[in-house]
């Protein structure tokens, strides 16, 4: 007889299905167009972000530079407009030491075999500090008169919906073609899910995983461009919060498994989608910060112990240091 | 008595005298008999300067003006750069108080953390100035801004603005633990007592994080687009909150105050622009000029440290579009530097 079972997916669906019924039902102003549009809109750059995770979680892999990624590249530009640099240039100089970030991550953990979460927490640091102490004069960098029309990456509407949530969807549909529609994406699902029957394949493993870590950079950069956008300035002192945390809340959350192989963009929107109800329901209801960190927490919590659960290791393939 | 001559003749003479002489005093010069011990007090001494972290407009507006106030006159100056992290900062000041300098020069990250050590620097003998952010522990001076007063006076303004419209506002705070934003928070608890028709619809805490302020105040604004006004703890902070005011279009409707070091970037040139109304600038050079005199006067005075304690709160700027074009509102970090 087969065992009747959800996935983590569902369950979080049902979870994030329940919790907005609850919201609209018992919180006066949520259930309104103009709220949902504020929820999606202040988790865009976290989905993002989650987004970019995504993508590494996949291949086995783990991205804790990627808040690095997020607020130094776009930092970058806002200062060299600052300094009298033209847009363009700037943002080609942006993409460009984005890029050369993400093939240093790749080749650290594809050719040097340093384990991911060591590598990009060592090369997160590296870069952050690259950024304070030679590229920018200060830890906000401000908004300047050479950045104007910019901000509408971040600002304002198009047909009605906010900005930023089109750029939240047009990550979503170019992350779900590479990983769906091309066979780059399908080499990562097969790294991910036995990395030496991947090789033994004949899969090119060590470039797909440098190309990983590439995409995750630029994506991280595109989304510190949209929230440099949407606020106006980098508040580059990003890099020291927590918001590394929340990106792998999203991802874990929506059921892609820390150990690989598994997931696809749909988990990210509906992890990114229980988030966004939570942070708004709590923020209406003005729940104290320590009360939404502590809920935040047993979530995740919850979400980790669940996956280890439905996603049991691999017997098979799991090796010491794997995370 | 004849013989001592009239006496209009002797004034007449010893001024004669005086017009002789006196040229040739000035010339010798005449020596100031405190400057001497004041140079020799200040030359070769060390002054350590702890903030919570370099690389933003306070700290390092603080640095600029105390090292070009210092320097000239001998003094050494080391920079012990905690980078948001309180461990560093304990770990930085306990190396400090065995490296013996003449001044520490100390931005607290809360009230606890150093209280103990600044206590033990100064029983060392090494004078403590605690800037902006005081700690539980009262040093030979303390130089920095009333955050009270700030809370205070930004809810002021807040309620003026509200004054006939729907009396519903705002809070957003900077981080739970530190106490600049619970003192601030304290001055708009103190307003708003007086003020019961005043309904606070949202407090939040935003830990000082641009982005998450603009998350806060998109959500209250769609629950109340009659919002009158929002007190945030910090400009730095609150461009996130201008731009949730600003896309929901109600620049000029809802009234945002908030407080800051007075950058021309972070504070005129963003009240000029309408994203703040009213910015309580706490003066950054005002604050670097009079952190550089507690420490020439302490170091001349030869006081033993911690026998005198004194305070030294800063005199508030509010800055509104009334003044935010003027040359002396706001400062430049760049011009400080030079």
């Amino acid at each position: 007889m087969k065992r009747f079972r959800f996935n983590q997916q569902e369950i979080v669906f049902a979870v994030f299905a329940l919790l907005f019924l609850v919201f609209s039902i018992f919180l006066s102003g949520f259930l309104t167009a103009d709220n949902m549009l504020t929820l999606l809109q202040n988790v865009a750059v976290l989905g993002i972000l989650g987004l970019a995770m995504a993508i590494v979680v996949i291949g086995r892999g783990i991205d804790i530079s990627l808040i690095a990624a997020l607020a130094v590249p776009p930092g970058l530009v806002l200062q060299m407009v600052q300094n009298g640099h033209s847009l363009p240039f700037s943002l080609l100089v942006a993409v460009l030491l984005t890029i050369a970030f993400g093939l240093v991550n790749g080749w650290l953990i594809a050719y040097a075999e340093v384990p991911s979460l060591f590598a990009t927490l060592a090369t997160g640091l590296l870069l952050a500090g690259l950024g304070q102490a030679v590229l920018f004069q200060l830890d906000v960098v401000q908004w300047s008169p050479g950045m104007n029309g910019f901000e509408r990456l971040g600002q304002g509407t198009i047909l009605g919906i906010p900005t930023s949530i089109w750029m939240f969807a047009i990550a979503c549909i170019v992350v779900a073609f590479l990983l769906r529609q091309t066979r780059w994406g399908a080499y990562i699902y097969a790294i991910g899910d036995n990395p030496y029957a991947a090789r033994v394949t004949g899969i090119p493993s060590r470039p797909i995983i440098v190309l990983q870590y590439v995409i995750t950079a630029l994506i991280g950069c595109f989304a510190g461009l949209v929230l440099a956008a949407s606020v106006n300035s980098m508040p580059t002192r990003i890099f020291n919060s927590t918001l590394i945390y929340d990106v792998i809340l999203v991802v874990v959350l929506g059921g892609i498994g820390l150990s690989g192989g598994r997931g696809g963009v749909l988990n990210v929107i509906i992890g990114t989608l229980l988030i966004g109800t939570m942070l708004n329901g709590m923020t209406i209801m003005d729940i104290s910060y320590a009360g939404q960190n502590l809920i935040k927490g047993v979530v995740l919590l919850l979400a980790v112990i669940t996956d280890s659960f439905l996603n049991p290791r691999n017997e098979e393939t799991a090796q010491q240091g794997d995370i | 008595m004849k013989h001592l001559g009239n006496p209009t003749k002797a004034i007449v003479a010893a001024l004669a005298l005086a017009a002789l002489t006196g040229p040739a005093l000035a010339q010798q010069g005449l020596d100031e008999p405190f400057q001497k011990p004041f140079k020799e007090a200040l030359a070769g001494k060390t002054v350590a300067y702890v903030p919570v972290a370099m690389n933003f407009d306070l700290t390092e507006g603080w640095y600029a003006g105390l090292k070009k106030e210092l320097e000239p006159f001998g003094v050494k100056f080391v920079i012990r750069d905690a980078n948001w992290n309180t461990n560093a900062g304990a770990q930085a000041v306990t190396s400090l108080i065995s490296e013996k300098p003449a001044v520490m020069v100390v931005h607290n990250p809360d009230v606890q953390t150093y209280a103990k050590l600044l206590q033990r620097a100064e029983n060392e003998g090494i004078y403590v100035i605690q800037i902006n952010m005081g700690s539980a522990y009262r040093s030979s001076a303390f130089v920095g801004a009333n955050w009270v007063e700030i809370g205070e006076r930004q809810t002021e303004g807040v309620v003026k603005a509200c004054e006939g419209k729907s009396n519903k506002i705002a809070i957003i705070q900077g981080a739970l633990s530190a106490a600049a934003s619970a003192y601030t928070l304290k001055g708009v608890e103190n307003v708003l007592a007086k003020h019961p028709e005043i309904k606070v619809v949202s407090s939040q805490a935003a830990d000082w994080d641009a982005a998450k302020a603009k998350a806060i105040t998109q959500t209250v604004l769609k629950q109340n687009p009659d919002l009158c006004g929002i007190v945030g703890f910090w400009d730095g902070m609150d461009i996130g909150t201008a731009a949730a005011v600003k896309e929901a279009g109600l620049t000029g409707k809802v009234f945002l105050a908030t407080s800051g070091g007075g950058e021309r970037k972070g504070a005129c040139e963003l009240v000029k622009s309408g994203a703040f109304d009213l910015n309580m600038s706490y003066d950054v050079p005002t604050q670097a000029a009079q952190m550089a005199g507690t420490i020439k006067f302490l170091l001349s005075s030869g006081a033993k440290p911690g026998s005198i304690k004194g305070s030294e709160y800063t005199t508030l700027i509010p800055i509104t579009k009334e003044n935010a074009d003027s040359q002396t509102a706001c400062w430049n970090l760049s011009d400080l530097k030079k």
